[in-house]
């Protein structure tokens, strides 16, 4: 048994409409998978926000570290030749 | 000695950074460095923000079984379920800084975390449900239009969400009391008295003028606050006697006129001692509020344990299968 | 009796037993074991709600006499309401709550299920709604059930009492009368005896495993349906009723 008393935390992620992305909406407390999801149901869907639901123990996401930013994000900055904008096409070349 | 030194000096390119960030107007994200006076003033504040909204259930919830109609009895079962998800979210929120849900309720119970004075006050008739909606929730939201763009993230985005749903709730209230004030004299007179008692309350909502306030400064320098008290006060003001005009009410406060000069309207003095008496317990509804809360959590405290203990049997029965 | 008559008594009982229900649950508002459970509660209420205003409007509409959905939840008095007695006893702790929502909407989606293919298009389109809001009901008290069951000594004790107290109040779910019987023979109505069965037959699923027992045999209350209730209703229908009565001319 947790010594918190209400219960433990989970992310819940939402599906606005079939096909699109899940989205973080919030957390909720419950003690097992099957609360999680009712909960997040009860919580986020209260005005029609969704179609699907996940949900996942909040202690088991990892969250990268901010101080390491430089080195996991700015390396990207500087490959433009990943853009399709990069390319010099030909004059008159259709569908490409 | 120079350990020490060597320590205030990271101290002082952390906080370089962290300012560095606030002044951009980048959001601040959980796992980000903070001074420590930011996060205590966030959790101090986001708490409170919380246990206003679920205290706040309490005046409101009091009138459920006698809403007059089946469309009121619908309309304010919701709102009120709306102020427990707001509650959920700003706790949901203030966890991300390290501090649970169960000490946020422990700090209630102790008298070390606040919440609105407003809640404080007894809904006494059906129209002190219209007067909390329109004013209370009106002088709310303007607060909480302006919090949306506060410097934590977690904070902001509960904000927003928070923003797009009350967006109602103002409206039901103003319903309410419109439709009373278009009926018999009885629902009138009940409506104007109503008023009378929120209207002064609801402006103690902004908190104390700006030049009293202790914790404005660094609040706005760290940009958790976008927006000083009496600004938003005279925000609130400036939209409100408008709305009060078009049903027939009369705000009840005879120095209230329009001033050119500021583009604001003037307001009579607020009893701060009044102000001072509530939120020091003196309230007629402190007590009621408070041992509401605590009889609750004790009430639920079996059926939590009873969850936990479920679900560990269920994990072992797994594990041995 | 006409037809008219049976489907006017039809849909006030189905009408009433929401509105009660739902006056019992919005009671748990800002009283739940947890914040979550709370919204959970109030959803359940606001859903009951919707499906009173829905039977009730039909009701009125039926009996001919421009009475609305607030005139027959907000002017009737005791003896003419026709709710179920189990919707109306007091909430008593969240064992109890879960209990009768356990009772009543395993009863109502197998009662729904039937009732969706009524000849009557407006009873079958308010039924097929109110399934799939009763689905989730009977999910959730069957969740809690087990966990309560299953859980600490203290919470199967106190799941077992709820289960024992209530037990006597499920019979008249089940019962019918003069009005049943002819709407059921003009395909309107739904036929009871297979409902009980599934009914009983889920009960005694659950309760198993959920570590409970299934209560003897014993007399079953009744009267609700012929407007004979409980103590308990006159005190919520004073509460419910009181702005509506203190001030006739009002409209609110």
């Amino acid at each position: 048994m947790t010594k918190d008393s209400q219960l433990g935390t989970w992310e819940v992620f939402m599906q606005s409409k079939p096909g699109a992305n899940y989205i973080h909406a919030g957390s909720v407390h419950a003690s097992d998978k099957g609360m999680a999801l009712q909960n997040a149901r009860d919580t986020y869907t209260r005005r029609g926000e969704g179609t699907s639901i996940w949900v996942v123990p909040s202690e088991a996401i990892t969250a990268s570290n901010p101080d390491d930013n430089d080195m996991l994000f700015d390396p990207a900055n500087d490959k433009v030749y990943r853009m399709p904008t990069f390319y010099v096409m030909p004059e008159g070349a259709k569908a490409i | 000695m120079e350990l020490l030194e060597k320590n205030e000096q990271v101290q002082t390119e952390l906080l370089r950074h962290f300012e560095n960030k606030i002044e951009k107007g980048d959001s601040i994200e959980p796992r980000d460095k903070m001074p420590d006076g930011y996060r205590k003033h966030l959790i101090r504040q986001m708490s409170q923000h919380a246990h206003s909204e679920v205290i706040g259930m309490q005046p409101e919830g009091n009138w459920i079984t006698r809403a007059p109609s089946l469309r009121a009895k619908q309309i304010l079962l919701a709102k009120i379920q709306d102020e427990g998800g707001h509650g959920l979210y700003l706790y949901s929120a203030a966890e991300t800084l390290g501090i649970s849900r169960d000490e946020m309720i422990s700090q209630l119970h102790s008298g070390k975390a606040k919440y609105s004075n407003i809640f404080n006050y007894p809904a006494l008739t059906w129209a002190d449900i219209g007067a909390i909606g329109w004013l209370v929730d009106g002088a709310a939201i303007v607060n909480q239009v302006s919090l949306q763009r506060t410097s934590y993230g977690p904070y902001s985005r509960a904000m927003v969400r928070i923003c797009k749903e009350e967006s109602f709730h103002q409206r039901q209230g103003y319903e309410i009391m419109a439709k009373m004030m278009s009926g018999t004299d009885a629902q009138k007179e009940m409506a104007q008295d109503a008023m009378n008692r929120w209207w002064w309350p609801s402006l103690m909502m902004f908190g104390p003028h700006d030049s009293e306030s202790p914790h404005t400064g660094d609040a706005v320098k760290w940009k958790i606050k976008r927006h000083s008290n009496d600004e938003l006060r005279a925000k609130f003001i400036d939209k409100t006697v408008q709305q009060a005009e078009v049903i027939g009410l009369t705000i009840p406060d005879k120095d209230l006129k329009w001033n050119d000069a500021t583009g604001h309207y003037d307001h009579g003095a607020i009893d701060w001692n009044e102000f001072y008496k509530v939120i020091s317990g003196s309230g007629p509804c402190n007590h009621q509020r408070m041992e509401h809360h605590k009889r609750v959590h004790a009430e639920g405290a079996w059926v939590r344990e009873a969850a936990e203990a479920y679900r560990a049997k269920q994990e072992k029965q797994l594990l041995h299968s | 009796m006409t037809k008219e008559e049976a489907l006017y008594k039809y849909s006030l009982k189905m009408g009433d037993n929401a509105l009660v229900h739902s006056y019992r649950l919005s009671e748990w508002c800002s009283n739940a074991p947890l914040l979550e459970e709370d919204l959970a509660l109030t959803n359940f209420a606001l859903d009951m709600i919707g499906r009173a205003q829905a039977f009730l409007t039909y009701a009125g509409q039926v009996e001919g006499k421009d009475r609305t959905d607030d005139d027959l939840a907000y002017r009737r008095s005791e003896r003419l309401f026709t709710n179920s007695l189990i919707t109306e006893l007091p909430n008593g702790d969240f064992a109890h709550t879960i209990a009768r929502l356990l009772f009543v909407s395993v009863f109502e989606r197998y009662f729904f299920t039937a009732l969706q293919h009524s000849s009557d298009t407006t009873l079958a389109a308010i039924a097929a709604k109110t399934l799939k809001e009763v689905k989730y009901h009977a999910t959730h008290a069957t969740e809690w059930t087990m966990r309560l069951g299953d859980g600490t000594s203290e919470s199967k004790k106190r799941m077992q009492a709820a289960i024992n107290n209530l037990w006597m109040y499920t019979g008249e779910l089940f019962e019918t009368d003069e009005a049943d019987a002819m709407l059921q023979g003009l395909n309107i109505g739904v036929d009871m005896p297979p409902i009980k069965e599934n009914w009983l037959q889920y009960i005694k699923g659950t309760l198993a495993a959920a570590n409970l027992t299934l209560p003897e045999d014993t007399f079953m209350q009744t009267g609700g349906h012929k407007g004979i209730h409980t103590e308990h209703l006159g005190h919520i229908l004073s509460e419910m009723q009181y702005l509506q009565r203190a001030y006739p001319d009002a409209k609110w």
